[in-house]
């Protein structure tokens, strides 16, 4: 008898986020005229902004809770606007893992059981490897030793970092995280900071992060995008976008310069 | 141990040979979920048949490996019990083994609940008695103290929970009160039609309505909508650290969240009780008209048949039943624990203790008001 040789597929092509003069409004309410940027394969990108400038409707929009009243969203390959949109919205879902702010536990499951349930769903793993898996994953965020506690019984830090454990139960392409160090103390955030920075490394995740967090922005982000909800009209909503590094030090945009240097806009 | 072995799916595939002395788990395509999911059984089986021999895994072919799959290569490791090592492995294959490794440590398991005994149960429930006398004896201190904290009881909330608990409920009162006036009326007349006392059907209702059915159900109904809506808000505030930020501010939650709960359901029980008393009245005057009765004989047995008492002996009741629905939804708001479910148990506590305290309350007062000859 013989080995029946083993076809490898070919290797995915990197996943990518397009997103292509994005607008919303609500009513007559404009949050953002015209949003255009992308991100490649293995990026961090970073979308920062002052309290209310649209961070989140962004994100919302992105993983596709919120169609934008103009443009175009691309996710791993898959147009998810439009009139075709609810297809492709369906077909980039298992592509993507997100971590609200709040972490979004569900609060009659334990830890583990949280990260377990997309596993069990869409997954043909046994119960054990469910369970061995989620625990990895509860393991890599610093919880392994919290796996039976429920969401109640542990603090807003905790329930974060079991979010993002979550998000990344089916080692999606791209991590969308909401806010993911707000509220945490130094030590906690600097180590979601690292954790990033490691999955992108083993797995070659792509990370869109929404934060206003200076101190991680400048750790972990590749590129970042500046909104702002009192932008001139021609920017369309974006007053910066680039290496935020390279941002704080020659930004002449007064707001970019009040962002980066923790200034009032006065003192800027 | 046979020779060789081989699984293969769509996306990986393994194959386990004996090279020498050692056991080799030679490993191809993508070890990620679909790949992992299809292999894990027969990776552990195989793991833990080779228990005690050397065993290697074999990574050269491949293409893709997430962390899933190195859950899956951690747990055949965990189930052969030694340190396997790994022949052929990407750098980053290696590097996501190493960071896995240390995260897979297996957790204590979770302590299973003791079960509850009779005794425990009974305890259980007698704290939850000597909890809901204290929550009264806190509502009577919060009355008592009402003189010094007038303030704290602002006018404009307790128009707000009349509102929603009384005139809102009235529809529906009026709606059920006719319906069961209607049932009353026609199920009586049948028996009553075979000794020639259809007429006195109209007694049996109005006697029936004021004294019984009228409160019973108004409570009833109040418990369903108004006793869990408390528990749920009450919850909520409770969940959302804003009865602790009234405690911190110096107010008295049970001055400003209790008692205009309880004056209110107090208030516009005993109305509701009579819009339902009149509605049944109407349902029976129906039917009863739909047999040929003139609606003077009607209304003349109703004279007849009620008494002041009857139609206070039930406002009274009223009184007592809003003041049990109020108290038992509000303390079960008080008492919300933690998390999204605790709201929902909680209103369900609300709506159960309602009904349940309140037949018990009636079946007490029906004593007391014969023993009064009421």
């Amino acid at each position: 008898m013989t080995i029946p040789p083993t076809v490898l597929p070919a290797i995915d092509p990197p996943p990518i986020v397009q997103v292509s003069g994005v607008g919303q409004r609500f009513g007559t309410r404009i949050i953002f005229r015209d949003v255009s940027f992308s991100v490649a394969a293995g990026e961090v990108f970073v979308i920062l902004g002052g309290s209310g400038c649209g961070k989140s409707t962004l994100l919302n929009q992105m993983i596709g809770l919120l169609p934008p009243t103009a443009g175009d969203i691309d996710i791993a390959g898959q147009r998810i606007t439009g009139k075709h949109g609810a297809a492709g919205r369906h077909a980039s879902q298992r592509s993507f893992g997100v971590m609200f702010q709040s972490g979004a536990l569900f609060g009659s499951m334990t830890l583990l059981q949280n990260v377990m349930l997309p596993l069990q769903m869409f997954t043909n793993l046994p119960e054990d490897g469910c369970e061995a898996v989620a625990r990895v994953k509860l393991g890599l965020v610093g919880l392994g030793h919290a796996v039976t506690l429920m969401p109640a019984e542990i603090s807003g830090g905790m329930a974060k970092r079991a979010g993002i454990a979550r998000a990344m139960a089916l080692d999606p392409h791209i991590l969308f995280l909401d806010e993911p160090s707000a509220g945490l103390d130094p030590v906690t955030s600097a180590g979601l900071d690292r954790l990033i920075l490691d999955l992108r490394a083993d797995l070659g995740a792509t990370f869109v992060v929404v934060t206003h967090e200076l101190a991680s922005i400048l750790t972990i982000a590749d590129r970042c995008l500046m909104l702002d909800a009192a932008a001139h009209p021609d920017s369309g909503g974006v007053i910066a976008m680039g290496d935020p590094r390279t941002l704080r030090d020659t930004s002449t945009d007064p707001k970019v310069h009040a962002f980066f240097h923790r200034e009032t806009l006065e003192a800027a | 141990m046979p020779g060789w072995h081989s699984t293969e799916t769509a996306s990986a595939g393994l194959k386990i040979e004996q090279r020498g002395s050692d056991t080799v788990l030679i490993f191809a395509g993508r070890l990620d979920a679909e790949g992992a999911g299809s292999l894990w059984h027969n990776t552990l089986h195989a793991a833990g048949r080779a228990h005690a021999l050397p065993l290697r895994f074999d990574l050269s072919a491949v293409s893709a490996c997430d962390m899933t799959g190195a859950a899956m290569l951690l747990a055949a490791e965990r189930a052969h019990g030694t340190p396997v090592p790994i022949d052929g492995a990407d750098p980053r294959v290696t590097a996501l083994l190493h960071r896995a490794r240390p995260a897979s440590v297996e957790a204590a398991p979770p302590k299973s609940a003791p079960g509850r005994s009779i005794g425990g149960h009974c305890v259980a429930g007698l704290t939850a008695v000597g909890d809901g006398i204290a929550f009264l004896g806190e509502a009577l201190v919060a009355v008592l103290r009402l003189p010094t904290r007038g303030r704290m009881l602002r006018g404009a909330d307790l128009l707000r929970y009349a509102d929603q608990a009384g005139v809102r409920a009235v529809p529906l009162v009026m709606l059920l009160g006719y319906l069961m006036g209607m049932i009353l009326a026609f199920q009586s007349a049948i028996p009553m039609r075979q000794y020639g006392a259809d007429l006195f059907v109209a007694n049996l209702v109005t006697i029936s309505l004021l004294r019984e059915l009228g409160p019973l159900l108004s409570a009833v109904i109040l418990a369903g909508r108004t006793g869990s809506a408390f528990a749920a808000e009450i919850g909520t505030m409770k969940v959302n650290q804003e009865i602790d930020a009234l405690t911190t501010m110096g107010l008295d939650p049970m001055t400003m969240l209790v008692l205009p709960r309880l004056i209110a359901v107090m208030a516009v029980l005993p109305a509701l009780a009579m819009t339902l008393d009149i509605a049944g009245l109407a349902g029976m005057v129906t039917v009863l008209r739909c047999f040929g009765f003139p609606f003077a004989a009607i209304m003349h047995q109703v004279q007849a048949a009620a008494t002041i008492t009857d139609l206070f002996g039930g406002l009274f009741k009223a009184v007592c039943f809003g003041a049990a629905i109020a108290a038992i939804g509000c303390r079960a708001g008080m008492g919300t624990g933690y998390g999204p479910r605790a709201v929902g148990l909680s209103a369900t506590a609300a709506v159960v203790g309602g009904i349940i305290s309140t037949i018990a309350l009636d079946g007490v007062l029906a004593l007391l008001f014969y023993r009064l000859h009421l």
